[in-house]
């Protein structure tokens, strides 16, 4: 590793080419944009596969634009659902909140110049890229992209072709992308390690990192463990496809009626590794966007956030037990019931600090003097949507309950607001709260507050109704509501969806807008805009190459400071020296 | 610099508007499960309704205290309550949060255990489910009480053996072969679920059992439904391009229909 000075010296020669600057480089805050613009196409491409689905839902037999042959067929209807659910899981969730924002902020956060390894953050991004190429390749292949699902369960998703359309090259494509996102994800998770381990600023003690670096942190540590476990899973799988091995394809299959040739593998075991990757994901996606809305609640509240430790403590807990629940994917797939009870039990724990969280949310607010910034507004939608979703995931937990609502659209609301929505408005809070700090403007509040309203009031009319359809058993991944008789039934509940879904999409525009000319034409942004306590906000809009123009801030409190008695001001920035909260000059 | 009560009132009224349209659309049961036919379906039954009342009250008062909270304290200039945290009130949230999850995942255990835990009688009626895509085959022993021997290279559907039933064993000449599930009211059936190809699901709402059929596995279940009638069975585990039209019925009958079935299918096989 280079030592501080060394990488003060490198970083404070700005490249002057447009490539060396913004392509090719290897400046934390570059590469933190970088992959928040490859998130925002991936979202951009994710949202309208899921309008194709919600049109086709409720208009089976119209005539689609995108659509090869017009119509959508069955498999056309799963392809997209399972690039849906890739592209936004993989490329959105895991990419915006914690490479995006986290390469931007943590290092400014904790005072210092660079990443711990500029070089490999960059060389992680590009090795992302080529895993988003290579995913969207899977759509222009014979046969299309795969309909397994983003779970892709062998052996649907291990017998190549014979299986159905898209399980040939799409499904090997598919695959060979997530390896190669496995490794960027684990260099890269590397990398945020050793940066908060070892770059703090002089006197950035631990219990003084702000809540996103504090989620940062342990998201990196999750992300070590868990997708180390899928890329080993990913390359056994591709074994199975194309060298002849049978890890997960058991004896005596005839599919399609040929006779397979794989003997010895278990489908099971394909399902614990996919899920002890897969649960520590959920977690993945949504922690940064806990820290984020921490960070926002106390900054807007204008009240340090309630009970800090526990927060800190919170997302540790979390982020460990995320470790051990699994198995609660599982309660039908045929293992023991014993240990469904087990994963029972360690499931509903989490919800223990997931509870505190929660409470600790409110009681920052509780007593502050609340005001209702866009970002502040997201944050607080965040709440509700992560009480909804978490309150639906204490029925899922039990096994006996999950035999009914396992598959059905109960987990599809459930997955939306906890993971999807929850975290996607942790990222909205970010974007709104850091766009001055990155870009030097400000965001236009008015276009902002419309597009939180339409877009909170718009999430809940699209998946609040999923609650219902699936306790009536309506089944989630049908193409088409021809199956059993009851299903048909619950068609005006859908088509209430995806009237929701169009209008709530088209609200989207407003921010695509709005984020894109404020680019250009936006207010200039002041230092801290915000009245805000860390680092970030001591530093230029936006900061300079090395983010404290030649100098290492030193830290003399903790990150929360505002509306101490006896401070002159409402905020105390975090590198105020002891002893000067009273004078009227600090911020 | 204070704003106006609109954002605060706003979205405290967005909150209140959900709250009582989620309340109303499950107190009105225009869209909920269908009745349980069996008594641990009953009890699953009872299981979710109790994890509703109490899940749903924490879902009104966690929504209504943000709506309280974010409009209470909206800013009208006055100065905030400095506060770092609570200790014992974090500890008192930990507690509760802690009773009531672990209370709810213990009571739950019970439906749970009654199904998962305790064999088929002996003297159920055995009858073994085959998925395949995209259909579900039935298999009775026949008059025997024997299944034959199933062997993959024996597999040929068109000419009707989809099981791949071994023609050499006598055990299996009388077996009859269905794509309906027939079962008599009030006996016990243990089933059992296997798969030709890919991982598919047996789901009956009425049973309130869902069971993945995996390929290389056998695996039992069993139920004693007690209510007449035709019931459907679809498959939840995404099987492939025909995943949503794989779907099959329940048909609970009589003890004489249910002779009657049998005679008849003997009488073709």
């Amino acid at each position: 590793m280079s030592s501080a000075p060394q990488i003060r010296r490198a970083a404070a020669e700005t490249p002057r080419s447009f490539w060396r600057r913004y392509i090719f480089s290897t400046d934390h805050k570059i590469v933190g944009l970088q992959y928040f613009f490859l998130a925002l196409a991936a979202v951009t491409v994710g949202i309208v596969l899921s309008l194709l689905m919600r049109f086709h839902l409720v208009w089976p037999l119209a005539h689609l634009p995108l659509v090869r042959g017009g119509i959508m067929t069955p498999e056309q209807y799963l392809a997209l659902m399972t690039m849906h659910g890739t592209l936004m899981i993989f490329f959105v969730l895991t990419l915006a909140p914690q490479n995006g924002f986290g390469n931007y902020f943590l290092p400014i956060q904790i005072g210092a110049p660079e990443m711990a390894f500029p070089r490999l953050n960059s060389i992680s991004f590009w090795l992302t890229l080529g895993a988003f190429l290579v995913m969207i390749a899977a759509f222009l292949v014979p046969g299309g992209a795969p309909i397994s699902g983003w779970t892709a369960y062998p052996p649907l998703s291990a017998l190549g072709e014979v299986a159905g359309p898209g399980e040939g090259a799409g499904q090997t494509l598919w695959i060979v992308s997530i390896l190669i996102f496995c490794i960027a994800s684990l260099l890269s998770s590397a990398n945020f390690i050793a940066t908060v381990i070892d770059m703090r600023a002089p006197g950035m003690t631990l219990t003084r990192m702000p809540l996103p670096v504090w989620a940062w942190f342990v998201t990196s540590i999750l992300i070590l463990l868990s997708f180390a476990v899928l890329l080993a899973s990913g390359v056994l799988l591709l074994f199975d496809r194309s060298a002849g091995t049978s890890f997960f394809v058991p004896a005596d299959l005839v599919v399609n009626g040929q006779i397979q040739n794989h003997a010895g593998g278990s489908p099971l075991l394909w399902q614990h590794l996919f899920w002890f990757f897969g649960h520590p994901e959920v977690y993945i996606a949504i922690l940064p966007g806990m820290g984020v809305v921490s960070h926002v609640l106390a900054n807007f509240s204008r009240k340090p956030v309630f009970g800090y430790r526990a927060m800190a403590f919170t997302l540790c807990a979390i982020g460990f037990l995320g470790f051990f629940l699994w198995g609660h994917h599982m309660f039908v797939s045929g293992m023991s019931p014993y240990s469904s009870v087990a994963f029972s039990v360690l499931t509903m724990s989490i919800g223990v600090p997931s509870a505190v969280k929660t409470f600790n949310w409110l009681g920052t607010l509780w007593g502050g003097r609340i005001q209702f910034q866009t970002p502040m507004l997201f944050a607080m939608g965040f709440i509700s949507l992560f009480v909804t979703g978490g309150i639906s995931g204490i029925f899922l937990a039990q096994p006996a309950l999950d035999s009914v609502l396992h598959a059905t659209y109960y987990v599809v609301a459930h997955i939306h607001f906890v993971m999807g929505l929850a975290a996607i408005f942790g990222i909205f809070a970010a974007t709104y709260y850091w766009f001055p700090k990155m870009f030097g403007r400000l965001m236009s509040e008015p276009l902002g507050k419309l597009h939180f309203w339409l877009t909170f009031a718009g999430v809940y009319c699209i998946f609040m109704p999923m609650h219902f359809v699936g306790t009536a058993g309506g089944i989630r991944r049908y193409a088409d509501a021809t199956g059993a008789a009851y299903l048909a039934a619950l068609q005006p509940l859908h088509r209430f969806m995806t009237y929701a879904a169009f209008l709530t999409a088209a609200a989207q525009l407003i921010f695509f807008w709005n984020f894109f000319r404020s680019l250009r034409s936006g207010v200039r942004a002041s230092v801290n805009p915000w009245n805000a306590t860390t680092l970030e906000w001591t530093t230029a809009s936006p900061p300079p190459i090395d983010n404290f123009a030649g100098e290492i801030p030193t830290v003399y409190r903790g990150p929360y400071e505002y509306s101490v008695p006896g401070a002159s001001a409402d905020f105390i920035p975090q590198n105020l020296p002891l002893g000067r909260e009273g004078d009227s000059t600090n911020g | 610099m204070h704003g106006s009560a609109a954002p605060a009132l706003l979205f405290a009224l967005l909150l209140i508007a959900l709250v009582v349209a989620t309340v109303y659309l499950f107190a009105a049961r225009r869209y909920a499960a269908p009745p349980p036919i069996t008594s641990t379906a009953a009890q699953v039954a009872h299981q979710f309704n109790l994890t509703l009342y109490v899940m749903g009250a924490v879902f009104i008062l966690a929504q209504f205290a943000l709506a309280f909270a974010v409009f209470r304290f909206r800013d009208r200039g006055q100065r905030p309550r400095f506060s770092r945290g609570n200790v014992a009130l974090e500890i008192f949230w930990m507690c509760a949060a802690f009773a009531i999850f672990i209370g709810l995942a213990i009571a739950g255990q019970h439906a749970w255990a009654e199904v998962q835990f305790t064999p088929a009688q002996p003297n159920a009626i055995q009858i073994e489910a085959t998925t395949s895509q995209f259909v579900y085959t039935f298999r009775y022993p026949g008059p025997d009480g024997k299944f034959g021997m199933l062997h993959p290279r024996f597999v040929d559907a068109p000419a009707g053996n989809p099981l791949g039933i071994d023609p050499n064993d006598p055990a299996g000449r009388d077996d009859i072969v269905v794509p309906t599930l027939t079962v008599p009211v009030n006996r016990q059936v243990e089933l059992l679920l296997r798969s030709q190809d890919v991982v598919h699901n047996f789901f009956v709402r009425e049973l309130r059992i869902q069971q993945d059929a995996v390929p290389g596995m056998l695996i039992p279940i069993h139920f004693t439904p007690t209510r007449i009638g035709k019931y459907d069975i679809v498959c939840t585990q995404l099987c492939g391009l025909g995943h949503q039209t794989m779907h099959s019925f329940l048909n609970v009958v009589s003890e004489g229909d249910y002779e009657a079935f049998l005679a008849r299918q003997e009488a073709q096989q």
